[in-house]
């Protein structure tokens, strides 16, 4: 039914997918921006507690960086087909979201032992803001690790290489999205603390 | 109700396997009927929907308007329908606020932004633009079944024996964070925040795919300038509901939070019957912030869908060249625009910074520039033109007439000084039901009436929907013009009864006759019910340009199959709307006919084309 110099047309112009990835990365930076001006709006009323954020978040930072690096080592690789280094750096970018997400973890357990909670009586919008920030985006990184699994076990029937960009490429720009996101939440609650 | 779509698809399906007898029989019923990822069946599919919610908020507000007009008749015939929430005859008050919230709710995101965005953006996005279907068909169908999940939650809401969400359509904190506050806060407010988040999602991964195929799938020789303003005013939609939902999602995520978790964002110092909560330091004008946010854009993603339904078919329809393309879309741009920074006019009283009050007075007021040049163009593009009175143009023409009657009303309530008075009163409530309300369903209407032709292969009947008209336009301004009077009186909005109020005494005569008014409105919707269903069936047969438009989605088959074109897609060579070129044979000149083929009526400029 597709003629052929439609597909062709089709091919010339930006993937859609691709376009449609940057659009829902779009609404994502909305709903950060609502978070973040809201918390500067509330923070500006004042009775806002104000305490120290976890040491462990910097750790955290550099953990997320470095599993972008991976990342972009991944898409080289595959770029490049060479297909054991693209594995080994899927898994690197695997195992360094996890260590990012356990250590968000460790954050929220500091906070509790200082007596900042998310909720009840005892808690101030200030640490609540704080748990709703990384909550929220700790739920976008799992859904970033759950695209990673899948490209990790395409790459794994060979379904990843210089011919076949498409679904890592993707997955890379999300990657890099959540990454950045992180860095501009964690300069945001460092200016703003 | 989906038995009806059942019922109400055998008949495309006829129509459908005519054209494309080769490559249909490899899908089963469900995957082409239910589950499909087809833009026009899932079009289709939001129509129905929307149609069945609007007769339910139209229900609603007849329930309140009976209690408004007669408050002291007693209603033992409501008795068996609404059981207990008609005590004696006489309304619930908490019921009369759950009826008021639902019809809210129901109208601005059930029917006129899913009913309205997912029937005309899918139908005529592929088809006017000359693709095959959507970007993502299967992203679509997602976006159809979100929406239909979100609605059954709604629906199933009506029911809950603690009634429906209660705090108004806009939810504000602390009345809906509280369930001991209202008993529509208690689960009947969870189901409408979890039924919202549903909604927003689906909303997204719809407005996603309509930016996506305007962006990258428009046909050979169609420029963002040849557009039709039709798929000007849709993506411009979309990239509103891109922007603004989110920002609902957020706050509806941190009173989700506040409700069940314990937080207190919106909270503080708040008493109930006597008893401190524990809630402090947290900020309900803050959810207000958020809330409209995206509520002023979103009254602009009920209206910009209809600006290009009713330019297009007044276009057609007045046999002229749209007047100001051009400035149409700039106009568009410029609403979409300011819509973003005009939130905090709905806020003039919650003691905001009067000096930050009159920013957004300033820039609310900039809005009524970009919406006159809208209406002065409409009125030029009729001005002196060989005019066809479809029911499709009754309904357009008088969206223009409501749109500037609304409109001028909200030039008065954009001004924070005149706002302290008329906030929260009747006047308020006629203003937006006429500007986006009324204006919004006549545009919808107008859009049904005219692309029926394209989406079941056969015409509505149109002496009927001529009284559907006629009797529809009589009773909006016969129920919204008495209402600015009340709201001037300072009649507040969302109250039960007024009996206790010596001063109103006198007007109760005007609210008897707003009900009536309204009760036959509603019952006048029947008609085109009647008409919508009965047409599907027994329509005349209709062509495949039966108002000789130059838009691509006419050059289509009759009943357009699976892809749309049975051929290559049209290329498009000239911009939409060349009606009565002088020196044509014919009165249209559609967009796929070459410049070659006009040399009669080419003008100096399209000779380099030939």
């Amino acid at each position: 039914m597709i003629m052929n110099p439609e597909l062709q047309a089709e091919q010339r112009r930006v993937n859609p997918l691709k376009f449609m990835l940057i659009l829902l990365i779009v609404s994502i930076v909305m709903m950060f921006a609502a978070f973040t001006s809201a918390y500067i709006v509330r923070r500006e009323e004042g009775n806002w507690l104000e305490f120290d954020l976890p040491a462990v978040l910097i750790i955290n930072t550099v953990v997320l960086i470095l599993s972008s690096i991976f990342m972009q080592w991944a898409y080289a690789s595959a770029k490049k087909d060479n297909l054991k280094n693209l594995k080994i750096a899927l898994l690197l970018t695997i195992v360094a979201g996890t260590a990012f997400l356990i250590g968000q973890w460790q954050g929220w357990g500091e906070l509790v032992r200082n007596n900042v909670y998310f909720g009840g009586s005892t808690s101030n919008p200030s640490g609540s803001f704080l748990y709703v920030l990384t909550g929220v985006h700790a739920f976008h990184l799992i859904t970033g690790l759950i695209f990673l699994i899948i490209v990790v076990i395409s790459a794994l029937k060979y379904k990843v290489h210089s011919r076949n960009l498409n679904r890592i490429e993707l997955c890379t720009i999300y990657w890099h999205f959540l990454g950045a996101l992180w860095i501009y939440l964690y300069v945001f609650l460092v200016l703003n603390h | 109700m989906s038995s009806t779509d059942i019922s109400l698809h055998k008949d495309v399906h006829l129509g459908h396997d005519d054209h494309h007898d080769d490559h249909d029989h490899d899908q089963s019923f469900i995957e082409k009927y239910i589950f499909s990822q087809d833009h026009k069946v899932i079009a289709k599919q939001f129509l129905f929907a929307g149609i069945f919610w609007a007769v339910i908020g139209g229900l609603l507000s007849s329930l309140f308007r009976m209690q408004l007009g007669f408050p002291e008749a007693t209603f033992t015939f409501l008795e068996p329908i609404l059981g207990k929430w008609v005590d004696g005859g006489k309304l619930n008050p908490e019921f009369y606020l759950a009826l008021v919230t639902m019809h809210g709710t129901i109208m601005v995101f059930f029917v006129l932004t899913a009913g309205l965005s997912g029937t005309f953006s899918n139908f005529l996005i592929p088809l006017q633009i000359g693709a095959r279907d959507m970007a993502s068909g299967f992203m679509n169908m997602l976006s159809f079944w979100f929406f239909f999940l979100a609605s059954v939650i709604m629906f199933y809401s009506l029911f809950l024996e603690t009634g429906p969400a209660a705090g108004g359509w806009t939810v504000y904190p602390p009345l809906s964070a509280l369930p001991q506050a209202i008993s529509g806060s208690g689960a009947g407010m969870t189901m409408w925040l979890v039924s919202m988040a549903l909604f927003i999602v689906s909303q997204l991964l719809g407005g996603v795919n309509y930016i996506t195929t305007v962006i990258n799938m428009r046909t050979r020789g169609l420029s963002m300038t040849k557009l039709p303003l039709t798929i000007w005013a849709f993506f411009l939609t979309a990239v509103l509901g891109l922007l603004a939902f989110p920002v609902l999602f957020s706050a509806a995520l941190l009173l989700i939070f506040d409700r069940s978790f314990g937080t207190s964002f919106f909270l503080s110092d708040i008493y109930v019957a006597g008893e401190a909560l524990t809630h402090t330091g947290g900020s309900p004008v803050l959810f207000q912030h958020l809330f409209w946010f995206l509520g002023h854009p979103e009254v602009y993603i009920v209206i910009l869908p209809t600006f290009g339904i009713v330019s297009e078919i007044i276009a057609t329809n007045s046999r002229k060249p749209i007047f100001g393309y051009r400035a149409m879309i700039g106009s568009m741009l410029g609403i979409a625009l300011l819509s973003f920074v005009v939130w905090a006019h709905h806020m003039f009283v919650s003691g905001m910074n009067p000096f930050l009050g009159s920013v957004f007075m300033f820039l609310t007021l900039i809005i009524a520039v970009p919406s006159a040049v809208k209406v002065f163009n409409w009125i030029a593009t009729l001005w002196r033109g060989n005019i066809n009175f479809t029911t499709a143009m009754l309904f357009s023409v008088a969206f223009v007439s409501l749109f500037i009657s609304g409109g001028v009303t909200g030039i008065i309530l954009g001004n924070s000084a005149l706002d302290i008075q008329l906030h929260d009163t009747y006047f308020v409530v006629a203003h937006f039901h006429l500007v986006m309300g009324s204006a919004a369903f006549f545009g919808m209407y107008a859009g049904v009436y005219h692309w029926f032709p394209k989406m079941f292969g056969r015409m509505m009947e149109e002496k009927l929907g001529y009284l559907h008209f006629w009797i529809t336009f009589a009773c909006v301004y016969l129920i919204f013009m008495p209402m600015h009077y009340i709201g001037i009186a300072g009649f507040p909005r969302r109250y039960y009864t007024w009996t206790g109020f010596e001063t109103f005494n006198k007007f109760m005569d005007m609210n008897t006759f707003i009900t009536i008014a309204a009760i036959v409105a509603f019952a006048a919707q029947f008609l085109f019910l009647f008409n919508f269903i009965y047409s599907i069936f027994r329509g005349r047969r209709a062509t495949e340009n039966p108002w000789k438009s130059n838009t691509l989605e006419w050059t289509t088959p009759v009943n357009p199959g699976h892809g749309n074109w049975p051929g290559p897609l049209p290329v498009v060579y000239r911009w939409p709307y060349d009606y009565s070129k002088p020196g044509a044979p014919e009165d249209f000149i559609p967009q796929n006919v070459p410049f070659s083929q006009t040399q009669s009526s080419n003008l100096p400029h399209e000779r380099d084309t030939e």
